[in-house]
Order: structure tokens, then C-alpha cells, then sequence
């Protein structure tokens, strides 16, 4: 066993333990975001994993070496034993992230999941203008819930991230975002440039930002890095459609990080479901310290083995890892290229028409996220 | 309008709720847990935070941390210092 206790070798590769698991608790959500990370197949609550399989994949989380569990959805606060979940996490050591939309949260339960040891909540903030935030969210009211949230949130003491999900709607909002951090007291904001697949790449057409309004976005946020230092924390995941390299995805595929679906099966990444060529084990049909030594998802992109040139001979290539599997498939067909976003692609090319023809048109009708609309 | 805490020696620096001081027995160390970060500690980090109680300016905790290993005490209150206000400007140590 000793081998699976700090690390193995895997080939060339040496394999960590993963130290972090987003636990997407549920698919049901009361927004609609159109570019939520969920598939576009989604579940219902009758395929949902019960407390007691939670609990378990939580235990075998803990002696694999995960630390931190992200409790994610759809919108976790849906699941009436989110409390038991944080109480769980909490006696294994692990620290819980609650990554909600802050719509569904009263200040007593919001009180329970402190007093069970949550500590910090990610809010996601659809735009601080109030009736846009409804319109991207197909919700209603949801930006004053939200600031009810926060407010009670800071009341108690819980640590605050402002997660601003960012496309070509909210893009200009972006110095707003900021003030409104500050307002909040969040210690920490996440600028979110939104990632396209799944329901993003359904609606790219209606998301895509142009390099103008993406450099414009960037002064500002290195403008705040400045002016907020010791304010605000400030994370930004760059668009990388106009990136020169592309993102170190996951920080490597199966390398420090898991996520489990709302019906238990094991992803590298949460959105590779959206690479068909994969199969995927269960927890319910698996151990979860088996899964990631051994599973086939895990193996496939593991390391450097799997890349073709350019990125073979890269020496980037144990800084990007190659970047995006999922985006490598959906823009080329094979999982195992390049990511277009890295200007080496042979796709770099076709990747930037695509996104300066779509943000020059005008932006397409939202298709909003919803379950059923595909099938699962 | 929210201001940058510059730490002094006269500050108390506190541990707030939401970082953890945390054993990783899986890769034998230890780390701060914080909102979605994990950041490993090296001996001299750890000692450090576990005396950021609130109950210590930064001063005696310097002291502290002299007699302990034996080292000049202007010189480890000079370290103290940049790292209390490093993990002040991350947000992970409250003045």
C-alpha cells in the first residue's frame, strides 16, 4: 500500500495524490446561467449519490489526500444535508468551500453551516447591475438575495469570494465588480473569464468577448492589483482565446484534482464528459483511491506521455501541460492536440477568426441552462 | 473606504477563522488551509503562525521566536514583520 501513499510513478510520470475534489452535489440550480459548467445532459434529483455515499466518497477522499472539497452543484444549498456534509468534511480535517448563487440561503441555515465548521463561501455574482444579473440568470431578484448573502455571511464571520463569471455582456463591468467586492468585504475575488464547453460553447456566439474589450478587461485588473494590494485578493483566469499560451489546465490532468458529479462518477476535470473517446468509473461501483491510481480517464492524459508535437518538444510543457484536453477536443476532434489556444497550434489560427468573427456580430439569445432540454 | 494594514511591531496579529493550521499526514507536513489554497509551511511559517493568537504583538513574538532559536532578536523581528504583512496582503492574517 505504501506506494499509494505519497506518490507512484507512472511510466515516466510521477503521480501525486490529488488535493483537491469538487463535489458537485446536485444539478438542480435556480438560475439558468447560459454558460454553466454542468453538462448538457443534467441530472435530477432521484440519480442523486445519498448522504451515506457522500459521506463515503468524503472518508476515501480524506486518506487519498485531499484537503480541500469544493461543494459545488447546480447549487448545493438544494441538498437538505449540505450541513451534514460540512459537519463531515470538517471531523476529517478537510476544508469545505461552498461554492453557491447565494439565492436559496436564509441567515439560520447559513448559521448552521458555520456552526458545522464552513468557514468561507464563494458567491457568484451574474453582473452587479441588477436587472442584467436577472437576465443572464433568467432569474429574478437574485442581486439583492445575493447581497442579503454576503451581508449575513460577514455578519457571522465567514470569509467571502466574489465570483464573477465574465463574458461579453458583463465584460465592461468589470471595475464595478471590484468596488462592489470592496463593498461586500469579500476577501477574495475571482475574475471568471468564462470557459467554452459545454453550455458556454452552445452559446459562445452570445458570450464571446472581442481582443478589444479582453485587453480593456486586463488593464483594469492589473490596475486594481495595484490599487487593492492588501484590500482585496484578486484571481483571474485569463480568456484564452486571445491568449499567446493556453492555461495549465487542472495544473495537469490527473495530477492534483478530482471532481465527482452528483451521481458519483469520477471526472479528471469536470467538464470531461464532453470528450467521448473516455470512459469514466463510479464510486458506487469502485474505490476512489483505485479510480485515481488506475482509472482509464486518469491515465489517458497523465503526464507527458499522451502529447503530440508541437507540445513533445516543448519546454513548456511541464508549465501548460499541453493546456485544455476538453478544448483540444472540441476545436480539433482529437483530445490529445495541442490546445488551439496556444498560438504553436497549427487551430491557433482558425481558434481567433472564430472568436473575432463571433464577437464582431451582434450577440446571439441566450439558450439558458435547464434540465431536459438534452437528455441524459 | 477599506485600507492596506501595514504591520508595526506594536501590531497583534491573529490567525483568522478561516485559515487552519493543518497537519497533512498523507505527504508528512504541515499547511495553512484557506479559501481555495492550500499553502505548505516550512518550520520556521509554522512557528510563526501558531503564535498569531491575537494575544502577541509582534514584538514579543519576535522574543519569543529569538530565545527559541537562539538568534538575534532584531533580526528575527525584521523577518516577522515581512512575513506578517506578506500573509496580511493575501488575506490570511489579520492585523
Amino acid at each position: 500500500m505504501s506506494d499509494t501513499q505519497n506518490g507512484k510513478s507512472n511510466g515516466s510520470a510521477h503521480v501525486a495524490p490529488p488535493s483537491g475534489m469538487l463535489a458537485e452535489l446536485t444539478h438542480r440550480c435556480p438560475l439558468q446561467c447560459p454558460y454553466c459548467s454542468n453538462p448538457l445532459e443534467l441530472h435530477k434529483a432521484a440519480d442523486e449519490l445519498d448522504t451515506k455515499t457522500w459521506f463515503s466518497v468524503f472518508d476515501q477522499a480524506a486518506e487519498l489526500g485531499v484537503l480541500q472539497v469544493h461543494l459545488s452543484g447546480g447549487e448545493p444549498t438544494l441538498r437538505d444535508d449540505l450541513e451534514d456534509m460540512v459537519a463531515h468534511l470538517t471531523k476529517r480535517g478537510i476544508y469545505a468551500n461552498l461554492i453557491t448563487a447565494g439565492v436559496t440561503l436564509d441567515r439560520d441555515r447559513l448559521a448552521r453551516l458555520s456552526e458545522a465548521g464552513l468557514a468561507h463561501i464563494q458567491l457568484s455574482f451574474q453582473s452587479v447591475n441588477a436587472e442584467r444579473a436577472d437576465r443572464i440568470g433568467n432569474a429574478k431578484n437574485a442581486l439583492a438575495k445575493k447581497l442579503e448573502t454576503a451581508a449575513w455571511a460577514r455578519e457571522l464571520g465567514l470569509a467571502i469570494t466574489l465570483n464573477a463569471p465574465i463574458h461579453r455582456q458583463n465584460i465592461d463591468e468589470i471595475g464595478a465588480y471590484f468596488d462592489k467586492a470592496v463593498e461586500i468585504g469579500a476577501e477574495r475575488i475571482e475574475v471568471a473569464h468564462v470557459q467554452y464547453y459545454g453550455w458556454a460553447l452552445k452559446n459562445r456566439a452570445a458570450l464571446i468577448p472581442s481582443a478589444e474589450q479582453t485587453a480593456r478587461a486586463q488593464e483594469v485588473v492589473d490596475d486594481a492589483r495595484l490599487r487593492l494590494k492588501g484590500i482585496l485578493n484578486i484571481d483571474c483566469v485569463v480568456p484564452d482565446y486571445y491568449a499567446k499560451y493556453p492555461k495549465p489546465c487542472m495544473c495537469g490532468w490527473g495530477n492534483e484534482f478530482l471532481a465527482v458529479t452528483p451521481t458519483g462518477v469520477v471526472l479528471p476535470c469536470h467538464a470531461a464528459q464532453t470528450i467521448p473517446t473516455l470512459e469514466f468509473d463510479n464510486v458506487i461501483d469502485r474505490p476512489l483511491a483505485e479510480i485515481w491510481w488506475q482509472g482509464s480517464a486518469f491515465q489517458a492524459f497523465r503526464g507527458t506521455e499522451w502529447m503530440q508535437e508541437p507540445c513533445r518538444s516543448c519546454e513548456r510543457k511541464e508549465v501548460d501541460f499541453g493546456g485544455c484536453r476538453c478544448q483540444a477536443y472540441a476545436l480539433t476532434g482529437d483530445a490529445a492536440a495541442t490546445d488551439p489556444a496556444c498560438t504553436l497550434s497549427p487551430h491557433h489560427g482558425a481558434m481567433r477568426d472564430l472568436a473575432d468573427g463571433e464577437s464582431a456580430d451582434q450577440p446571439t439569445d441566450f439558450i439558458y441552462r435547464r434540465i431536459g432540454l438534452y437528455s441524459a | 473606504m477599506a485600507e492596506r494594514n501595514i504591520a508595526t511591531l506594536a501590531s497583534t496579529p491573529t490567525l483568522p477563522c478561516h485559515v487552519r493550521l493543518h497537519h497533512d499526514s498523507v505527504r508528512e507536513r504541515w499547511v495553512a488551509l484557506a479559501p481555495e489554497r492550500v499553502v505548505e509551511l516550512d518550520e520556521r511559517s509554522l512557528a510563526v503562525l501558531r503564535l498569531c493568537d491575537g494575544s502577541r504583538t509582534i514584538q514579543a513574538l519576535a522574543s519569543e521566536l529569538a530565545k527559541a532559536y537562539d538568534a538575534p532578536e532584531e533580526m528575527i523581528a525584521e523577518d516577522v514583520l515581512a512575513f506578517v504583512q506578506e500573509w496580511s496582503d493575501r488575506m490570511l492574517v489579520r492585523l
